[in-house]
């Protein structure tokens, strides 16, 4: 065993602290801060740094002793939270961040970006307390030139001189440890002072040690091997088992910054804090053993996917089997026929249970915003207060990962062109401060997602006027539907200057693409001065779907049930045909296009009178049209199956799907099919196609 | 350093020998290199697929598996296409994918030298010599040795997304 194997366990602890750390700090009161959350903070940064110094991350472990430090003094009350402190915190918070990818993925931390923070937060440490903090091990940053420290209060603690000189000796048991992790754990010991004795067995193994390091940094090292209540670290003499009565103990052993204040101490007396008892290490030990007890297990998504693949399969083989057994006589058969059903039953109960292990809250999602949008408004000037409602609803987790990006955009945009200034909005009779609403909720087999805001809204004529000036067909007689979905063309927007937040109008129309990729769509709302609101609905999951089934022909297609408005059986004088051989259906006073869907797939032998066909008003990408089939066979989940992976693309069709009696059925694209059917018409009508514009303004916009 | 050399040379020889999967279009016999091979299946339940050249069937499903099937005997304009309990599938492995070929019947598997593959000669137009890995010479019997990789990747067969698109 290497000690390298513990490298990921850090990484992900690491991960998980410094996501703590940055929550925190966001929620933090700064007039007030709570007592609770400063100690939270600083025992982020102190498990960062034990592990950090165990593993070697020299670069880590002085960053966060130096951050510690500071954090130490604020807790203390000695250091005063002001905002602009709290964004250095969090600007270190980030270096962090940087510093734990470089060591992850094997390389040299930035020591530009390393020796600014060291500067920053010595200064800050400097102005704020007039002390000078000392960058401990590591390599050290080049020194400021500093002004000569204030020199401490008079009376240095004698147990911090005994301290300075020495090392205290340490009696480190380990409970119930293997021989393989007890060698391991003892060499580690050997790297953090000098070993006098060790003896025992497996139950009780004790160590002494003559060290410098505390008997706090002891338990964060181990505890990455070990739990924590297979360790007990005593004062040899005075046994105190660790994380109790810590006021008891000398507080030498027990102030994180005693350690490398130790070893310091030669250059810079002045450097050791106040030693003071710490109050909250019964609280470092309880999270400590909070995240030992974690009932949850990794588990890659692949094997995830694959079992969710063999589900569907059972799926299939069950309903194949229920149409064998359906034709059986139910008085003869009657036990295969409870079977059937009872198996049935549990066939979808499993299948719910393991899609329901690819679900993820969107609080994984929306929790990256508070800091993305306190950023912003720090830069745009902007007084924003940020609501999250919904956090706990839950969706496919390949789907939260697509989702981020263009939420990212929508809440971007919102910032920058919805939400006006304080002085704006004041003017205009609003609260000065601004309000960005991330809201989540189920709705049917949909998720429905919110980014809603209460700024100035859309304008609609300066929406129009753009659009002229981009040569994109409008009119003043469109609606407000349509003319918001102008935003969405490519290379639109209205923004008066670029800015580095958003404004370059590459964007809303990859918003919209990533969504519709994602079976999804997206819908804006506004109302001039009083705000906008975007909506995106997205299927739950990409791996099931409810489908309605339909014939043409002899051939059985699938149409996703979100899809579907309503069926209708024409009647021949709510048929109209347009010039050339476009066809209209009247609906209640609305006129919709037709698609026969054996026109667009080329079914044969398809029922070709339109009176006998069924109308299956569908809606997609905005618009809504009437499909003409033959028959409406049914509804059903289907499990999706992609056609693109032995396959390619199909023209209309999104994916396809396996039916009771095993054959493939294809899933049709409700807004390709649309599309599909357009240019096969225009094909039919001779080689004067129009161009397909789409495309040529994408390719315009892409050099910019 | 034991072994004598002309065993060497005989396991060398032996090495290059590849075993090929011989099957018939028409009165054709072509061959396949039988580790491209994954199994060979009837005939059924073929999903016809819109919009797509008329040598592309359709999809099947293979176990849960969406498999797109190629008639090759449309592909190589052969007269007679006829569907019926002897037309066999030939589900291969090429590249990451899984495709199924329509065969008129499977015969047997070869093990062919080095000596005995020759250089194809320029072929007509329905199949490039460029899909060719040469002519398989078998005492009186001669069998086209098919590229199958570069064939169903090929841009001709659309079975893959062409870069352009």
């Amino acid at each position: 065993m290497d000690i390298t194997d513990f490298y990921d366990t850090f990484f992900e602890e690491a991960d998980e602290l410094l996501a703590d750390m940055e929550r925190h700090l966001l929620e933090i009161d700064v007039e007030e801060p709570d007592a609770e959350q400063l100690n939270a903070i600083f025992r982020a940064a102190h498990s960062i740094k034990g592990g950090a110094g165990t593993f070697g991350f020299d670069v880590l472990q002085t960053t966060t002793h130096l951050f510690e430090n500071l954090l130490d003094h604020t807790r203390k009350g000695e250091l005063t939270l002001r905002r602009d402190i709290v964004d250095t915190f969090l600007e270190t918070k980030d270096m962090l961040h940087d510093q734990l990818d470089a060591y992850r993925n094997d390389e040299a931390p930035d020591q530009e970006a390393f020796a600014r923070i060291c500067r920053t937060l010595q200064q800050l440490a400097r102005e704020e307390i007039g002390q000078e903090l000392e960058a401990g091990a590591g390599t050290p940053p080049p020194a400021p030139p500093a002004p000569e420290p204030a020199p401490e209060p008079a009376a240095e603690p004698v147990e911090a001189e005994a301290l300075e000189q020495g090392e205290t000796r340490l009696v480190v048991s380990l409970l119930g440890v293997g021989d393989k992790d007890r060698a391991l754990l003892v060499e580690e010991l050997g790297q953090l002072g000098d070993l006098k004795a060790q003896e025992g067995d497996a139950a009780c193994y004790r160590v002494t040690l003559e060290t410098s390091v505390s008997s706090d940094d002891i338990e964060a090292v181990m505890c990455f091997i070990i739990e924590p209540d297979q360790l007990r670290i005593e004062h040899d003499g005075a046994p105190a088992a660790a994380g109790e009565a810590p006021a008891a103990a000398p507080e030498i052993g027990t102030d994180p910054n005693s350690a490398e204040a130790g070893s310091e101490s030669g250059t810079d007396p002045d450097s050791v804090p106040d030693a003071k008892p710490k109050r909250d290490k019964p609280k470092a030990k309880k999270a400590k053993a909070g995240a030992g007890e974690s009932s949850s297990i990794r588990v890659s998504v692949d094997k995830v996917d694959q079992i969710i693949n063999l589900v569907g399969e059972l799926i299939i083989t069950q309903s194949m089997l229920d149409q064998t057994v359906s034709e059986l006589d139910n008085v003869n058969h009657s036990g295969l026929h409870n079977g059937m059903n009872l198996l049935q039953r549990n066939a979808r109960d499993l299948q719910e249970a393991v899609m329901s292990v690819r679900m993820v809250p969107m609080d994984y999602v929306f929790s990256r915003y508070p800091r993305l949008v306190r950023d912003l408004a720090g830069k745009l000037d902007k007084d924003i207060e940020l609501v999250t409602e919904g956090e706990s609803t839950e969706l496919d987790k390949s789907l939260t990962e697509r989702i981020i990006d263009p939420l990212t955009h929508l809440v971007r945009n919102s910032l920058d062109h919805g939400i006006e200034s304080p002085e704006a909005r004041e003017a205009a009779g609003k609260p000065r401060t601004g309000r960005l609403t991330l809201s989540a909720q189920h709705q049917g087999g949909n998720i429905l997602i919110e980014v809603i805001d209460d700024g100035a809204g859309l304008d609609r004529d300066k929406l129009l006027a753009k659009a002229r000036s981009s040569e994109l067909p409008v009119s003043e007689a469109m609606s407000d539907d349509e003319v918001w979905q102008l935003i969405f063309a490519p290379g639109f927007s209205t923004a008066k200057e670029v800015s580095d937040v958003s404004g370059r109008g590459v964007g809303m129309d990859v918003v919209k693409r990533n969504i519709q990729a994602m079976g999804g769509h997206v819908e804006i709302t506004s109302a001039k001065g009083r705000g906008t609101t975007t909506r995106i609905v997205l299927p739950l999951t990409l791996a099931i779907l409810d489908g309605m089934s339909i014939k043409v022909g002899e051939e059985v297609f699938i149409l996703p049930l979100s899809a579907v408005l309503e069926s209708l059986q024409p009647a021949k004088d709510d048929l109209y045909a347009m010039a050339g051989d476009d066809v209209v259906l009247k609906v209640r006073d609305e006129y919709l296009p037709v698609v026969p869907v054996h026109e667009a797939l080329d079914v044969t032998g398809a029922r070709t009178e339109l009176d006998e066909t069924i109308a299956v008003i569908v809606q997609g990408e905005g618009r809504r049209y009437a499909l003409l089939v033959d028959d409406l066979i049914g509804q059903q989940q289907v499990v999706v199956k992609n056609l693109e992976t032995n396959y390619r693309k199909v023209p209309g069709v999104s994916a396809a799907t396996i039916l009771g009696d095993g054959s493939v059925a294809l899933i049709l694209d409700i807004a390709d099919l649309h599309r599909l059917n357009r240019t096969k018409k225009e094909a039919r009508r001779g080689p004067r196609a129009k161009l397909d514009t789409s495309t040529l303004t994408r390719k315009e916009v892409a050099p910019s | 350093m034991t072994t004598p050399n002309t065993d060497a040379a005989l396991a060398a020889s032996e090495a290059q020998n590849r075993e090929f999967l011989v099957f018939s279009l028409g009165d054709e016999e072509y061959a396949i290199d039988i580790l491209k091979v994954q199994e060979i299946r009837g005939y059924e339940n073929v999903t016809r697929i819109a919009n797509a050249p008329d040598f592309i069937k359709g999809v099947t499903n293979l176990r849960g598996v969406i498999v797109p099937i190629v008639d090759l005997r449309i592909k190589f304009r052969l007269d007679k296409v006829e569907y019926g309990g002897q037309t066999v599938v030939i589900v291969l492995n090429v590249g990451e994918r899984i495709v199924g070929i329509v065969v008129d019947g499977v015969s047997d598997v070869m093990t062919l030298t080095p000596e005995q593959i020759k250089p194809a000669p320029e072929f007509g137009v329905t199949l490039s010599s460029d899909f060719l890995s040469g002519l398989g010479s078998l005492e009186d019997r001669m069998l086209v040795l098919v590229d199958i990789d570069k064939l169903l990747t090929s841009e001709e067969m659309a079975l893959v997304e062409s870069v352009g698109d």
